[in-house]
C-alpha cells in the first residue's frame, strides 16, 4: 500500500503552502477593490488545493512526522492518527500523558510494547489444524491468520469479511477484528494483504483517504459535484477558498462564500428554510401577478424592475415588494427595510405568529430573490459574451471589451453579498448600527438593481462605443457600496456591535 | 438457490445435536436457510410461561451479514415492535461472522429477561416501561397469557 506512493514525485516541499498560487488565482477573478478580501490576502491567508495523490502524500508526511518520534509501525501510527483525527499534537500529548495501556486501548490497537502480545504470538505458532470459527473448516495453521488480539480466522473468511465491510458497509480505517466483541482495528497493510481484488483495494484506498479528509480539521473536500480536489488550510476558520475547479466556498462550513453573515447563522437559516419549505415553495415560484391588472407575469431576467406585459397596463413595479418602481431609483428607496413599526401594529396577541412569519417571509423573499437573480445572471454572461464579440467587430480590442465581463462578475458578487445580508439581517436585533447596516444594504441593493437593469436593457449595438464609461462608473459604484457594507459589518464583529435575536 | 455452505450445514447439525434449553430452531423442509424458532419466556420475567414463535432467515451472504429474525407471536416488549422486529445490537452493527444462530437466539432470550427501554423500538411501550414499570410489566404478562400461552 505504502509503496504505491513512493513513486509520486515529491515536488511539494511540505505542508507550508505557497501563498503565491492563491494570490494569482485571486487577481484573476476576485474583486480587487474589496478591502476585506485584500486584508485576508496576506501571508496568513494561505490555502492550497490538493489532488487526491497529494492528499495521500500529505497523509504519509504526517505519519512520518509522528514516527520520527514514536517509532511505531506505519500502519499502527496510521490507526492512532485516525483516532486523534489526524491531530498529531493531540496524539503526542496523550501519548506522553503516561498511560500507554489506556492510550492504545482507546485507539483500538494492541499495545505493541505489552508482554501479552508475545504470548499470543507464541500460542499461534502451533502445528495442528485449527477450526475457523466462521466457516467451520478444519485448516492447517498457515491458512489461518489474525491480528495481534489473537483471533484467528481462515484467509478466505478474512477476505470475504473485509470485502463485505468495504463494499457493503463502506468502512475503511474503522474495520474491526471479525471476532464478536473485539474492537481491535484492522490496519491498512493487513487489509491490502488479505484482499487481492484490485477493485476492492481501490475502494478501500478511497475510503481511508476520504476519512482522512473528513476528520482532519485543516482539510475539506470541494463541495462541487464530481470535484475531487480538497482544500488544505493552515488554520481552520471561516474564509473564502477557491478550488481549481472554479468553485468558491467557505472553508469552515462548505457553503458558498457567504460574507457578511457568519457560518452559524447561515446554518440556522438554511435549516429554517428547509423546515419551512412548504411556505417557501409558493414564494419561490417564478410568477407573480401584476399589482395593478392582475395579469400573471413571469420573471425572466435578474432585474427586479418589472414592466407589466399587458399593453394596456405597462405598470412599472418592483418584483420584490410589488410597489411602484418609481421610488426605487431614488434616494428614499426602502424596499429592503422591514418596517418594524408597521409590523408592531399587526402584532397583537393573536397575530403574533402571523407577524413572525411575515417577518421571516420578508427576509426570505429578498434572499430567494437575489438567489434567483444570480441564476439568471448566467444567461447574462452568455448575452454579454455576444455583445463583447460585437464590440470587437466595432474596432474595439479584446482587452478593451473585458469591462463587460467584469461588470457581470461584480453584479454576481453584489447579488451574492446581498443575498447573505438578508440572512444576517434576519437574526439581527435593531440598534443604531443595524440601521446603518440597513442603509448600506439599501444603497448596495439599489446600485445593484441599476447595474442589472443597465446590463440587461441598455446595451445595444448602436451605443457600444460610448457605453464603456457608463458601465464602468456603475460597477465601480457597486463595488464601492459592497466594500462599504462589508467593512461596516466586519468592524461590527470586531467592536461587538451586533446583537442577535436568538 | 446456490448450494448450502458448509458453515450452514454444520451449524444446523450442531444446533440439532446440542439443543439449548428453552430454545428450539428447526430448518424448514423446503428451505434450509429458513428456521422455525420457538423461544420460551425466561423464568422470573413477565414472559414466563409463554411460548414465542419466531422466524429466522439466513441471507445469501450469511455469515458475513446477520440473520434476519422476527417474532411471530405478539409480544409486549420495549425493544420489539408491532411487526415483531427486534432491536438488538448483535443483529445490527455488533454482528460478527463468528456469532451463530445459537448465540443470537440466546441474546434474544436474554433480551426478554432484561428489556432496555432506553434503546426502544416500540416507543409507546418503552415510554410506559420508563414511567410506570409496574403497569408495563402487567401488560407484558397479560399479552403473554393472551397470545403466547396455548390452552
Ligand atoms: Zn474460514
Ligand atoms: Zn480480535
Ligand atoms: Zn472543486
Ligand atoms: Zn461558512
Ligand atoms: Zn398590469
Ligand atoms: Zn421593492
Amino acid at each position: 500500500m505504502d509503496s504505491d506512493n513512493e513513486f509520486l514525485d515529491n515536488v511539494d516541499s511540505g505542508n507550508v503552502s505557497s501563498g503565491d498560487e492563491g494570490d494569482e488565482d485571486f487577481g484573476m477573478d476576485v474583486d480587487p477593490a474589496s478591502s476585506t478580501e485584500r486584508q485576508l490576502d496576506t501571508e496568513e491567508y494561505q490555502y492550497k488545493v490538493l489532488t487526491t495523490d497529494e492528499i495521500v502524500q500529505h497523509q504519509r508526511e504526517i505519519i512520518d512526522e509522528v514516527n520520527v518520534v514514536l517509532k511505531l509501525s506505519t500502519p499502527t501510527t496510521r490507526i492512532l492518527l485516525n483516532h486523534f483525527k489526524w491531530d498529531k499534537e493531540k496524539l503526542f500529548e496523550k501519548y506522553f500523558d503516561g498511560n500507554p495501556e489506556e492510550f492504545f486501548k482507546c485507539a483500538h490497537v494492541i499495545n505493541p510494547f505489552s508482554k501479552g502480545t508475545e504470548a499470543v504470538r507464541q500460542k499461534t505458532t502451533r502445528n495442528h489444524p485449527e477450526e475457523c470459527e466462521i466457516c467451520f473448516s478444519l485448516l492447517p495453521p498457515d491458512s489461518m491468520t489474525g491480528l495481534e488480539c489473537g483471533h484467528r480466522f481462515c484467509l478466505t473468511c478474512w477476505r470475504e469479511y473485509l470485502t463485505t465491510k468495504i463494499l457493503t458497509e463502506g468502512l475503511g480505517q474503522t474495520i474491526s477484528c471479525a471476532a464478536h466483541g473485539c474492537d481491535i482495528l484492522v490496519d491498512d497493510v493487513t487489509v491490502t494483504k488479505l484482499v487481492p481484488d484490485t477493485r476492492v483495494k481501490v475502494k478501500y484506498q478511497q475510503l481511508i483517504t476520504n476519512s482522512f479528509v473528513e476528520c482532519n480539521q485543516l482539510l475539506r473536500w470541494c463541495p462541487s459535484v464530481d470535484c475531487t480536489y480538497a482544500i488544505k488550510v493552515n488554520y481552520a476558520e471561516s474564509r473564502l477558498v477557491r478550488c481549481k475547479c472554479g468553485h468558491v466556498f467557505c472553508f469552515a462550513c462548505g457553503e458558498n462564500w457567504h460574507e457578511p453573515v457568519q457560518c452559524r447563522w447561515l446554518k440556522k437559516w438554511i435549516k429554517k428554510c428547509d423546515d419551512d419549505s412548504e411556505t417557501s415553495n409558493w414564494i419561490a415560484a417564478n410568477t407573480k401577478e401584476c399589482p395593478k391588472c392582475s395579469v400573471t407575469i413571469e420573471k425572466d431576467g435578474g432585474c427586479n424592475h418589472m414592466v407589466c406585459k399587458n399593453q394596456n397596463c405597462k405598470y412599472d413595479f418592483c418584483w420584490v415588494c410589488l410597489g411602484s418602481w418609481e421610488p426605487h431609483g431614488s434616494s428614499w428607496y426602502n424596499c429592503n427595510r422591514y418596517d418594524e413599526d408597521e409590523a408592531k401594529a399587526a402584532r397583537d396577541a393573536q397575530e403574533k405568529l402571523r407577524s413572525s412569519l411575515a417577518r421571516y417571509l420578508h427576509y426570505y423573499n429578498r434572499y430567494m430573490n437575489h438567489m434567483q437573480s444570480m441564476k439568471f445572471e448566467n444567461k447574462l454572461y452568455a448575452s454579454v459574451k455576444q455583445k463583447m464579440e460585437e464590440m470587437q467587430q466595432h474596432n474595439m480590442s479584446w482587452i478593451e471589451v473585458q469591462f463587460l465581463k467584469k461588470a457581470v462578475d461584480i453584479l454576481c458578487q453584489c447579488r451574492q453579498t446581498l443575498m447573505y445580508t438578508y440572512v444576517f439581517a434576519y437574526y439581527l436585533k435593531k440598534n443604531n448600527q443595524s440601521m446603518i447596516f440597513e442603509d448600506n444594504q439599501k444603497d448596495l441593493e439599489s446600485a445593484t438593481e441599476m447595474l442589472s437593469e443597465y446590463l440587461e436593457r441598455d446595451i445595444t449595438s448602436e451605443n457600444l462605443a460610448d457605453i464603456k464609461q457608463k458601465v464602468q462608473d456603475k460597477y465601480r459604484y457597486c463595488e464601492k457600496r459592497r466594500t462599504v457594507l462589508l467593512d461596516h459589518v466586519h468592524e461590527g464583529y470586531e467592536k461587538d456591535w451586533w446583537d442577535y435575536t436568538e | 438457490m446456490s448450494s448450502l455452505p458448509r458453515r450452514i450445514i454444520k451449524e444446523t447439525q450442531r444446533l440439532m445435536q446440542e439443543p439449548v434449553p428453552g430454545i428450539n430452531a428447526i430448518p424448514d423442509e423446503n428451505n434450509a436457510r429458513y428456521f422455525h424458532v420457538i423461544v420460551t419466556g425466561p423464568n422470573d420475567s413477565p414472559f414466563e410461561g409463554g411460548v414465542f414463535k419466531l422466524e429466522l432467515f439466513l441471507p445469501e451472504d450469511y455469515p458475513m451479514s446477520a440473520p434476519k429474525v422476527r417474532f411471530i407471536t405478539k409480544i409486549y416488549h420495549p425493544n420489539i415492535d408491532r411487526l415483531g422486529r427486534i432491536c438488538l445490537d448483535v443483529l445490527k452493527d455488533k454482528w460478527s461472522p463468528a456469532l451463530q444462530i445459537r448465540t443470537i437466539l440466546l441474546s434474544i432470550q436474554a433480551l426478554l429477561s432484561a428489556p432496555n427501554p432506553d434503546d426502544p423500538l416500540a416507543n409507546d411501550v418503552a415510554e410506559l416501561w420508563k414511567v410506570n414499570e409496574a403497569e408495563a410489566i402487567r401488560n407484558a404478562r397479560e399479552w403473554t397469557q393472551k397470545y403466547a400461552v396455548e390452552d
